[in-house]
């Protein structure tokens, strides 16, 4: 930094004042205070509005059901009642509640893997320089932006349907006997993954093909010269580099298959549907929670229900988190 | 170029915007079970003079809603500063109660006007302070136009909560093509005089069912159970799963009874094994995948409107077996939400009038719950058409006023699920009798 002597100096003991002004010292200090309030709290203003709604539409309804869980809250009951941990003794000692845990965590793993397994594939074939690539890699989006209802009506009725669905159909072709998809766990869980890996492979694909093009070619060149086969360089060189993308999609795809509801939910016509079929085959802890608080009125006991699958989800996400981090580090 | 990117960006802000208000703007769900928007009524005016100009809005439920489009064009030509919307139509009873149990506990959503099903109504008994008393616009005069068991059901400890709309009572439809394929009498006296009671009607499925035509004898368990445990209710203990002090008694021989003859039917495969109100069972009406169906009077209006015209004529009706019976029935009632409490009691009082039951019963077939409608020639000497002109006002009507009541806890609807998802799990071949009757239980008393 040069110094030119030949510059006034600064002035010291204050800014500068124009001359025929009131009382200039203290409209210097106001905008000087006001200036230095600005930069300390502007940023908590911009991103107030941010908490203010999580306050409203997060924060309180938590809070409320907390609250909600220890107590025997029922529009059929005029009076409410404080009941201590009754509704987390209840839960724990209920079978349909376990049920549910359990076709979650089963339709969760039955619908993630293979999607994601499948998705990683997708990505590397779409990765290449062929004709026309730009078009598949649009068209594999598609899926993700029908409506989750419209899919789960669609697949739900016209393939699924035990009499007159498609899946039976092709199935009666090949001389197998028809199956009542919603009258077992292992085909109601197979329909309702089929119609979720649909929904969502497009999507994860997407996400990991972007992540392999940030990877540089020469690694695959070097790999080719050292006679790798394109099989050990995907494993070698491909899933390690995105180790980061596909640890963002497992917690995402957690915290959406320990919720899912909408495919479940509309995979029965009719009454009855939030029972996830005659034995809660299908029936997921959203739908639990649900089944409490609208069929049977129970608002404090689903409370509970929901409380215990955000600790579901944490847990779940947790052990994910552990497990992914360690792919790619010992191949 | 730097005013470009600037027009540019506020373009973008602007169309991000658009895109996001338009986003934000509407519902697109198509199913109607998750339907949560809800819309409040008109306020044009406050104190409900009767000459301003008010919109009420009446909730109902079913395929084909209520019937009364009639009785709203007579209703808003008597009373021009009255506009009725009704909404509803086309939502199944079990999303209809759910819905509406949130809206009165919020207090908000709620039409000036719902519909309450026998069932449900039963839920609101610890509510009363939600809906409106009646009695304060002058509706207990009218306790002589109702059945008297419906009156009660309608005004617990003297706070009318609802007046009765309709009753269902109890008859069985059939399509005669398919008895007649399978070499069974088509004539309503000689299949009435055959099943006389469920033995005989178990009887005539196996027969059926040795025909084999590949066609189903009955729809869906489920609908055969409720209609005899009704039946075996009314005319035994005279309640179902709860006593009428609200304690539950699921030990009640009745059901055990329906449960039974139920079980009975599965296991000699007489049931296409449908879940009742669903888009199969729909599809059923019209492919003609079943035989039978438990038909109470309001049934007649859902068949006509599934089948379609196509299968007019080929659907008919004959008395059930046993001995009366009568499933579901509802009310209207007034909400305290409501802007408008006395133009709606007034409404309430029209369309629950003799002659608006008349009037409903020639609309969907809906059986009154009022005597002097009742014996109207109009309802006594009714035939429907679509059911190959039988006679319905005499096969519904007829024992109508002999009625038996019975009650219903305040957990029905939960706890007849609970047995009709036991019933439906035998069906498929997920568990045997016994095991089902356990669940069905346990499932009841956790409910409970």
């Amino acid at each position: 930094m040069s110094i030119d002597l030949n510059a006034p100096a600064a002035p010291r003991g204050g800014p500068t004042t124009p001359p025929g002004r009131g009382d200039p010292g203290r409209s210097q200090r106001m905008k000087t205070r006001l200036a230095k309030l600005d930069i300390r709290v502007s940023p908590y203003l911009y991103v107030a509005p941010f908490f203010v709604l999580f306050a409203i539409f997060g924060l309180y309804p938590t809070v409320y059901t907390i609250w909600l869980s220890f107590t025997d809250t029922s529009p059929l009951n005029p009076t409410t009642n404080f009941v201590g941990l009754d509704n987390y003794a209840t839960l724990i000692g209920d079978p349909n509640f376990w049920n549910s845990v359990f076709n979650t965590l089963g339709m969760f793993l039955l619908a993630t893997v293979p999607q994601l397994l499948l998705a990683l594939v997708l990505a590397n074939w779409l990765n290449r320089k062929l004709r026309g690539i730009h078009f598949f890699r649009a068209a594999i989006a598609i899926p993700i932006v029908t409506s989750t209802a419209v899919v789960a009506l669609v697949f739900g009725l016209s393939f699924f349907a035990r009499d007159f669905g498609l899946a039976n159909g092709l199935l009666e072709l090949v001389g197998v006997d028809r199956i009542d998809w919603r009258a077992e766990r292992w085909s109601s869980w197979l329909s309702i993954a089929t119609m979720v890996d649909w929904r969502w492979t497009g999507y994860n694909a997407l996400i990991y093909l972007a992540a392999m093009q940030a990877i540089s070619a020469d690694l695959y060149e070097a790999a080719e010269i050292d006679g790798a086969s394109r099989a050990r360089q995907f494993w070698q060189i491909t899933v390690p580099l995105l180790r980061p993308t596909i640890i963002f999609t497992v917690i995402i795809s957690t915290i959406y298959g320990l919720q899912l509801f909408t495919e479940p939910l509309m995979f029965t016509s009719g009454s009855g549907a939030l029972g996830g079929g005659s034995l809660g085959q299908f029936q997921t802890v959203t739908m639990f929670v649900v089944e409490a608080m609208r069929a049977h009125q129970r608002w404090g006991y689903a409370a509970t229900a929901g409380l215990v699958l955000l600790l579901l989800i944490v847990v779940v996400a947790a052990i994910n988190f552990a497990l992914v981090r360690r792919l790619g580090s010992e191949r | 170029m730097r005013r470009t990117t600037r027009w540019a960006r506020v373009a973008v802000f602007a169309a991000a915007g658009a895109l996001a208000l338009a986003a934000c703007g509407g519902d697109e769900d198509p199913s109607g079970a998750q339907e949560t928007d809800d819309s409040t009524t008109d306020e044009d005016d406050d104190g409900g003079e009767s000459t301003e100009p008010i919109t009420l809005t009446i909730d109902v439920f079913g395929e084909q809603g209520f019937g009364y489009e009639a009785l709203y064009e007579q209703y808003m030509a008597e009373h021009p500063n009255v506009t009725i919307e009704e909404r509803g139509a086309g939502l199944g009873l079990g999303d209809y109660n759910e819905r509406l149990v949130q809206q009165i506990t919020a207090g908000s959503g709620a039409g000036d006007i719902v519909a309450l099903e026998e069932g449900t109504i039963i839920q609101f008994y610890a509510q009363t302070d939600k809906f409106v008393n009646l009695a304060d616009y002058g509706a207990n005069e009218l306790q002589g136009n109702f059945l008297p068991w419906k009156w009660g059901q309608g005004a617990p400890g003297g706070f009318v909560l609802g007046l009765g709309t309709d009753v269902g009572s109890m008859a069985m439809c059939y399509r005669s093509d398919l008895l007649g394929a399978a070499g069974l009498p088509t004539d309503r006296e000689e299949l009435a005089s055959q099943w006389q009671s469920w033995e005989d009607f178990i009887a005539t499925g196996e027969e059926f069912v040795a025909a084999d035509t590949g066609m189903a004898y009955l729809d869906a368990a489920t609908n055969v159970y409720n209609s005899i445990l009704m039946q075996v209710a009314g005319n035994g203990s005279g309640h179902t799963y709860y006593n009428t002090d609200n304690t539950l008694d699921l030990d009640n021989p009745d059901i055990k009874t329906a449960w039974d003859l139920t079980i009975d039917m599965i296991e000699k495969g007489l049931s296409a094994g449908l879940n009742s109100f669903s888009d199969e069972w729909n599809a059923g009406f019209a492919q003609g995948t079943f035989a039978t169906i438990a038909c109470p009077a309001w049934m007649t209006g859902v068949i006509a409107g599934a089948a379609g015209d196509a299968a007019a004529g080929v659907w008919d009706v004959t008395d059930a077996p046993g001995d009366g019976g009568n499933w579901g029935g509802s009310f209207l009632a007034v909400t305290a939400e409501s802007e408008h409490p006395e133009e709606a009691a007034e409404l309430v009082k029209f369309l629950t009038s003799a002659e608006a039951h008349v009037t409903a019963f020639e609309a969907l077939g809906n059986l009154p719950s009022s005597p002097q409608a009742l014996e109207d020639p109009a309802v006594l000497e009714a035939t429907n058409e679509y059911f190959n002109n039988a006679p319905t006002g005499q096969i519904f009507g007829a024992g109508a006023a002999d009625l038996q009541p019975v009650y219903l806890g305040p957990q029905n609807n939960a706890i007849r699920t609970a047995y009709e998802d036991a019933l439906r799990s035998v069906e498929q071949g997920e568990r045997t009798p016994d095991e089902a009757w356990e669940d069905a239980r346990r499932n009841a008393e956790g409910i409970g």
